[in-house]
């Protein structure tokens, strides 16, 4: 059932990705703040209706893309924060083409430029809560999950999807090394994601995703931990069977399938009741963690009756 | 006279004193980068890890001044108790920083420490050389006597057992780099271990 995988044209590429093809950069970058200063009967005039503020943004204010891009776990590239940063340049993320098969009506292997063709990129600016009680607010660029999952057809028989991380030692140094089962797996609920909060990121910033924050493109789930959220997918699979994760693999009582956002449930290792927001500097307080990392509104409904220190 | 005597003699002219005062820089230039942003975009963790890696480095150095003289004869033994009091003195920073800036809420600095094996096992490492710390000096080797004192000191081996521990359990994967510091420690420690033929063996001089 795998397709040939085409050659990708960079234009087509670039002008599904790029917001400057829409909007120049600085009127991108500055909405926010024209939209504050001019207030509401200006919005239709100056942002689009792709560029509207989504109702799912957080309030707060954004990491700086140093932040973002400088302080990764993406142990691909290696264990340290700084590691992503230094060896992801290295990737080729042109040509890419991901996988997707199981029980999905049109399964294949789409070239990145097909599959992003026709879907409706929108900025979203989440909470990412990491497992490890840091975190940090992202302007992500990216379409929702469900509509790529419409576009290749679910099975009425799939209950869940998988994902997979690219294995390509000469690239990621980090596999090199068996610090983890490559490659990298996670996996949804169905219903987790179709959800209208599960993102795949094309982008950062307006701006074409950075290899460390995985180019080019990642899952985002902003109210499950960040390790969830898989980067550089090259397969993604729809099964009836509750997919294997890396970090459920590697240690399954510190790590489970679901690992959403909860600050009653901690880690054996480390309290999960509090976090600190990255870029606050050294002396920075540390803040009451938020269940399903403040997004409850729109998720907690899907783990109605489960017992959530048992399935965490 | 041997390259090992040669050393010895200039070793023999370095003042005790010298190893303090340079042992300030480390954490004075780490307190600096993490204020003004060299340690990246999470400061609290980058210094916790930096001076407690750095307080580890030290005293495994302390560890291998011994095994040092009797396979070189190289001797440091005269700067043995300002390098252990300053690989304390960093572990000390060390536990500052998390205490102070990481965990800052009392409750759950309490709750870490009983409740998570990494935390217990650093914090039993710290205890243990509490009375190490406190008895580098020579007022407590004359009261104490030298064999009590001695007998006392061989804390610093379990103490040093469980900092490795402690550093290989802070990793969410086995870290080589973790796993082989802890190796050191170990190695180390067998040096110690009181087997008369194996040491015959390695003595400098025998044959």
């Amino acid at each position: 059932m795998v397709e040939r995988c085409e050659e990708t044209d960079d234009m087509a590429f670039r002008s599904d990705l790029k917001y400057s093809d829409v909007t120049p950069k600085a009127d991108y970058l500055n909405r926010r703040q024209i939209m504050a200063a001019a207030g509401g009967a200006a919005l239709g005039a100056i942002a689009g209706p792709a560029l509207a503020a989504s109702p799912y943004d957080t309030d707060l204010a954004p990491n700086t893309l140093e932040d973002i891009t400088s302080y990764n776990n993406f142990y691909e590239f290696g264990t340290s924060k700084s590691d992503p940063a230094r060896y992801a340049g290295a990737l080729t993320t042109d040509p890419w083409s991901v996988r997707i098969d199981g029980l999905v009506e049109r399964p294949g292997t789409y070239d990145l430029a097909d599959l992003l063709k026709g879907m409706d990129i929108e900025e979203r600016i989440y909470r990412f809560r990491c497992v490890e009680a840091w975190s940090m607010v992202v302007p992500w660029n990216g379409f929702q999950l469900s509509q790529l999952l419409e576009k290749v057809g679910v099975q009425s028989g799939a209950k869940y999807v998988y994902f997979e991380t690219l294995v390509r030692p000469e690239e990621m140094p980090g596999q090199k090394r068996r610090l983890l089962d490559w490659p990298y797996r996670e996996g949804l609920r169905l219903d987790e994601a179709m959800n209208p909060l599960t993102l795949i990121a094309t982008g950062l910033y307006g701006e074409v995703l950075p290899n460390q924050n995985g180019a080019p493109l990642r899952l985002v789930v902003p109210w499950k931990y960040g390790f969830k959220s898989i980067k550089s997918i090259v397969r993604i699979s729809l099964t009836d069977k509750q997919p294997p994760t890396t970090w459920n693999m590697q240690n399954p009582r510190e790590y489970g399938f679901y690992s959403n956002v909860n600050p009653q449930v901690d880690h054996p290792r480390w309290s999960q009741a509090t976090e600190r927001r990255i870029g606050g500097g050294l002396f920075s307080r540390r803040q009451e963690t938020l269940m399903f990392n403040g997004y409850g509104e729109w998720v907690a409904d899907l783990y109605k009756g489960m017992d959530l220190a048992k399935y965490f | 006279m041997s390259p090992a005597q040669h050393i010895n003699a200039a070793l023999r002219r370095l003042p005790a004193w010298l190893f303090y005062l340079v042992a300030v820089l480390p954490p004075a230039w780490l307190f600096w980068q993490a204020v003004s942003g060299g340690l990246g975009a999470d400061p609290v963790k980058g210094l916790e890890l930096r001076i407690g890696k750095l307080g580890l480095q030290v005293l495994v150095a302390s560890l291998a001044i011994t095994p040092l003289r009797r396979f070189t004869g190289v001797s440091l033994i005269r700067f043995r108790r300002a390098i252990s009091l300053i690989g304390f003195a960093y572990i000390f920073l060390h536990l500052l920083v998390w205490l102070l800036l990481d965990v800052q809420i009392a409750s759950q600095i309490w709750a870490d420490i009983l409740k998570r094996p990494y935390i217990t096992i650093g914090m039993g490492a710290f205890v243990l050389m509490l009375p190490l710390a406190a008895t580098s000096n020579g007022l407590s080797l004359r009261r104490l006597g030298a064999a009590r004192w001695r007998a006392l000191h061989r804390l610093t081996y379990p103490a040093l057992a469980l900092a490795g521990v402690h550093y290989v359990m802070v990793g969410k994967v086995w870290r080589p780099e973790a796993l082989a510091w802890l190796a050191g420690v170990l190695l180390l420690l067998a040096f110690r271990l009181p087997l008369a033929k194996w040491r015959a063996r390695f003595a400098p001089g025998a044959s």
